[in-house]
Order: C-alpha cells, then sequence, then structure tokens
C-alpha cells in the first residue's frame, strides 16, 4: 500500500445541528492555522432542517487527491440515525465521538461517548452550541489541531455576538473530553474477530 | 498566467474560487437566477461586484441572465453567469445567439444530476454534450472542466481570456463535488495574472466593419456606445453585421467561426499528463472524477503497474492529439464517467484499436478510487 499521510472524518447528524459549520470551522483551523491541506466536502438533502446531514474532512501534509473519506479514522455522531447510516468506511484503530443525549447503541468499543446537547444546554444554556461542544472533543481526540486553532477558527466563522459564547462551548468539550481516560479503550478492533462468539 | 506572486492561504469553496477567478479576469457584471449547486456563485458576486463598481443583477430565469450577460458584453464589460442543469437548458437559445453574435462572455454550469430538475443536490456529468451542442446550428464552442478549488480560479481566468481572445462563449463545466468542497488554497495574486482583453477597433469609426475577418479570423470589437455603430443580430450576417442569405458570405461567414477556433488550438485545447510517460495503460477523465482516477493511478503505480492519467480540462475542441498520444501508447484506456458514457464517444472517435473501457456511475454518488482502480487491476 502507498504510505499514508491521509487523516479522514465523517460528521454526521441531522440538517440544523450545525454538522457543516462544525467541519468547516475544524477544516479552517486544520487548513489555516495548522497548514494542513485539507479537503472538507458535505452531502445533504434538499431540506433546510431535519433529514440526515453528513460532512467530512480529508487532511494530509501533502496535496490531497480524492477529496472523500475512503476510510474513516475519527467519526462523530451527533445522533442515532446517523451513527447507523455512516459507520461503514470506519477503521478498526478508528475512534467513535457520540452524542450521548441522542446515541443509545454502539457499533463499536472504541468510542468516546459524551453528553454534547446537555452540556450545551446545562452548562451554556444553548442547546444550538452542542456542534462546537463535540468540535471541542474532536479536536482533544483527534491531536491534529490545536485548541487555540479551533478558537482562531471558530471565532472566523460565527456571529460577533455568539463568538463569546463558542468559545466557551469550544473549552466545554474539550474539557469533557479531557476527563476521559482515552488510553484505556481498547487500541484496535478486529471487526472479524469480534463476531466471534 | 504563472506568477510568483501568491495571495494569503485561504479556504474556499469551488463556487467562491470561480468568483474569485472571475473577479481576477476582470469580470465585472453577473446576471443569472439562483440553483443548487451553483446557487454560491450568484450569492458572493452580488456582495464583490458592488464594491467594485460592477454590477450584479438577480434576472428573472436563466434565459433573462443568459440575455443580460450578452448585452454587458456587447456594451465592453466581462460578463458571467452561473447555473446548473435545468438553468443551463433553459439559456441554450440565447447562448446560440452569443455565438451567432460572436459575444465573449463565460457561462459555468455546475453539473447535478439530471435529466429535468434530477438531484438537485447530486453530483453528475450529464451535460457534457449539452455544452457542446445544447443550442442548434452548426457552431463552435469552447468547453472547460474545472476538479479542484484551485482549477476554478485558474481555469475561469482561462476561460475569460479565450473567450475574449476568441470571442466565443466559453463554458465551464463544474459539478456539485467541485463547487461544494472547501479546500485550502493559495490563489495567484490577481496583479499577477496574465488578463487577455478583447481586439478593440483601430481604426476610426467610419471606417470599422464591425464583422471583417482578418488573419485571425476574429474580427475587432467595438463596445456599444463607444461611437462605433453596428448593428448586432443572430440572424447570419456580412461583414457589416446585416442579414444575409447570400451562399457565399453565409459559408464564409460559418467558415470563420470555425476557423478561429482551429487556428488556436494549441493554446485552447488543455490537458493534464500525469505519470504517462512510460505507461501501458492510462485513465482519460475529467473534472472531480480526475480526482479519484489520480489516485487510483497512484495506487496502481505503487502496486508496480505502470498506470497513467490523461486529465482533459478542456473538452471541446475535443484534444485529439493529446488523446491520440496516449492512445497509441497504451494497450488499455478506461474513461470513468459520472454519466453514461459521453466523453467515450469522442475517445473512441480518435482511435479503434486500443481497447477502450467504460465506467460509469449514475447513482448521484461520486465514483470513488477503488472502482478505478479496480479496472487497473483487471487490466
Amino acid at each position: 500500500m502507498m504510505k499514508e499521510e491521509r487523516y479522514e472524518m465523517r460528521f454526521g447528524g441531522s440538517g440544523g445541528q450545525g454538522i457543516i459549520l462544525a467541519a468547516v470551522i475544524f477544516a479552517e483551523a486544520a487548513g489555516i492555522h495548522e497548514g494542513y491541506h485539507v479537503c472538507q466536502t458535505q452531502s445533504y438533502g434538499p431540506e433546510a432542517r431535519g433529514g440526515k446531514s453528513k460532512a467530512e474532512i480529508v487532511i494530509s501534509p501533502e496535496e490531497i487527491d480524492y477529496p472523500k473519506v475512503i476510510r474513516m479514522d475519527l467519526f462523530l455522531a451527533m445522533n442515532q440515525p446517523a451513527l447507523d447510516a455512516y459507520f461503514v468506511d470506519f477503521k478498526p484503530d478508528g475512534i467513535l465521538v457520540a452524542d450521548a443525549t441522542f446515541v443509545e447503541q454502539l457499533p463499536t468499543s472504541r468510542a468516546l461517548v459524551l453528553p454534547f446537547t446537555r452540556i450545551a444546554r446545562q452548562q451554556l444554556g444553548n442547546e444550538l452550541v452542542a456542534n462546537i461542544v463535540a468540535l471541542g472533543a474532536v479536536g482533544l481526540v483527534c491531536g491534529k489541531v490545536s485548541l487555540a486553532s479551533l478558537e482562531k477558527a471558530v471565532a472566523s466563522r460565527v456571529p460577533a455576538k455568539f463568538k463569546e459564547l463558542n468559545i466557551r462551548a469550544l473549552h466545554a468539550g474539550a474539557e469533557a473530553a479531557r476527563r476521559q481516560d482515552l488510553a484505556a479503550l481498547p487500541r484496535f478492533i478486529d471487526t472479524e474477530e469480534e463476531k466471534e462468539v | 498566467m504563472v506568477s510568483d506572486k501568491i495571495g494569503p492561504r485561504q479556504l474556499l469553496q469551488g463556487n467562491e474560487a470561480i468568483v474569485e477567478g472571475a473577479l481576477a479576469a476582470g469580470c465585472r457584471f453577473f446576471a443569472g437566477y439562483p440553483i443548487t449547486p451553483a446557487s454560491e456563485i450568484a450569492e458572493l458576486m452580488s456582495l464583490r461586484l458592488p464594491a467594485l463598481n460592477g454590477t450584479f443583477i438577480q434576472m428573472e430565469d436563466e434565459i433573462a441572465g443568459m440575455g443580460a450577460i450578452i448585452g454587458a458584453s456587447l456594451a465592453g464589460v466581462k460578463s458571467l453567469t452561473a447555473t446548473s442543469g435545468p438553468g443551463f437548458s433553459l439559456l441554450q437559445e440565447n447562448l446560440g445567439f452569443a455565438c451567432a453574435a460572436e459575444v465573449p462572455c463565460v457561462v459555468v454550469n455546475v453539473m447535478r444530476a439530471g435529466p429535468s430538475t434530477g438531484l438537485s443536490t447530486s453530483p453528475a456529468q450529464g451535460d457534457v454534450m449539452q455544452a457542446r451542442w445544447g443550442t442548434h446550428g452548426d457552431h463552435p464552442v469552447i468547453v472547460l472542466a474545472v476538479s479542484t478549488v484551485n482549477d476554478c480560479f485558474t481555469i475561469i481566468v482561462q476561460a475569460f481570456n479565450l473567450a475574449e481572445k476568441y470571442r466565443v462563449p466559453v463554458i465551464v463545466l463544474s459539478d456539485e463535488i467541485v463547487a461544494h468542497t472547501r479546500e485550502t488554497v493559495v490563489l495567484t495574486d490577481p496583479a499577477g495574472i496574465t488578463v487577455i482583453d478583447r481586439t478593440r477597433p483601430a481604426v476610426p469609426p467610419e471606417w470599422y466593419i464591425p464583422y471583417e475577418d482578418n488573419s485571425r479570423g476574429v474580427p475587432a470589437m467595438a463596445a456599444m456606445g463607444s461611437g462605433y455603430r453596428h448593428h448586432v443580430t443572430g440572424l447570419i450576417h456580412d461583414v457589416r453585421g446585416f442579414p444575409t442569405e447570400r451562399p457565399e458570405e453565409v459559408d464564409a461567414f460559418i467558415r470563420r467561426l470555425f476557423r478561429k477556433i482551429t487556428n488556436g488550438f494549441a493554446e485552447i485545447q488543455m490537458t493534464n499528463p500525469v505519470m504517462l510517460e512510460d505507461a501501458e495503460i492510462a485513465v482519460i477523465a475529467y473534472g472531480a472524477v480526475s480526482r479519484s482516477a489520480l489516485r487510483a493511478v497512484r495506487l496502481a503505480r505503487s502496486q508496480g503497474i505502470r498506470a497513467g492519467l490523461l486529465q482533459l480540462i478542456t473538452l471541446f475542441p475535443f484534444p485529439r492529439k493529446a488523446v491520440e498520444t496516449v492512445l497509441r501508447q497504451c494497450r488499455r484506456v478506461l474513461v470513468p464517467e459520472m454519466n453514461m458514457g459521453q466523453m467515450i464517444r469522442e475517445v473512441k472517435r480518435v482511435n479503434r484499436d486500443t481497447e477502450i473501457v467504460r465506467h460509469n456511475r449514475v447513482d448521484g454518488q461520486f465514483i470513488t478510487p477503488d472502482e478505478i482502480y479496480d479496472h487497473l487491476l483487471a487490466m
């Protein structure tokens, strides 16, 4: 196989949860502030609200040929339907980050499950920033971007009067993830063996 | 085009880069009607043009948009419209007028799956032959295809330059993937870009013969309102721009339209050959699919398979010479397309001895590198 420098991420949720915005912010943090080559794509239905929404980010130190996900290193699922629909292409050593508020069944044990929407509602008083809370956790878990880069990207992509709220959301998500022991997760999931009884 | 001057590092969508490229090429007029997946072009133009003393008009529909950009171009302003399949169908009649009256302008078609309203948010490459032959009558056109965000910038500049130099409408085919992919780019500083403007008349108004032939076959073009009175019509016209049915004048007119493009083949027909030097098998691809093809070819190379890629930037006039070279050299050639097979017919017309393999995807999804790689393994 080719030497693989690509790091591939997928964010899934429902229309209106800010999936694409979260991906754009991450892409900007990685592409502008960390200097990676980045391709960010999305697929969505014709509806403005509801329906499934998917965004993808590929980052690489080298120029990117194919702009979409081939095998996912990280999957952020903001609800169960998106998790079920978009889990395919998950790498055996990938990591799933899921919103415990809306996700009940996990297809892998390499998962970090935190209640992003509940954190947004209870700690920040606004459910709409659940995507940014999740982004804080994703940033910490993937280790590809610094919190400072994410802060800059958030600041440039959200309206000025919601900037402070979104920065707090970002920190809340990173903080929640930091309290989890990532080293305790199984290192590698062999999906074939998992099926054996 | 090549310049050391570069701008800041940006994260841009293909549609946004088209706007930046058009403005860098000197476009100061946009008229059109919003449609997914092309809307961002109109949206951003509406923000950028007024600040540059340009004009943005949201028209009642796409054929009106096409009419407006023809008018603006005749008045001497570089003009753009952007649409997707349904709108591209609607504007064809006026596109023909631009061909007949030799009005330079650029039409971007961000392809989505069709026919009709089709799949409004899904990519496809179904409009290739429509770009070539969508408007009626014998006419040459230039059709360019973009595959990356950086392409959107550089190729739209080329599109304007070719439109101005040859006095033709230039069609740029994008697709939903290229249009909506955000990618890190460092665009060439507009100050470092070569911009070509139409040739203006060098004679005083009373000496001006608006459609007089010359060595290039491209008549000098006076802006309306600049004192050079001339008549513009979609009817076949004589050198003074007035309708004619005299067979020798009609013949000379149509043949000149073709000759001016044929004369420019060397610069118009753009391709991007990748790893073709020692290739035994090759992929010929265009648009977003050439990115999947590039990865598949790299994968094949890593497995010791001598594969190469010819990316077509110009689809029409069909870059026959470049394709012919690949067909002579390779024993098999794959043409992957997000349609039932449109460019493959052009490829097959070049040569019947090389085996030409098709790969078609028409489910509204992007062709993956693995699909192409599987073909390469089998070839």
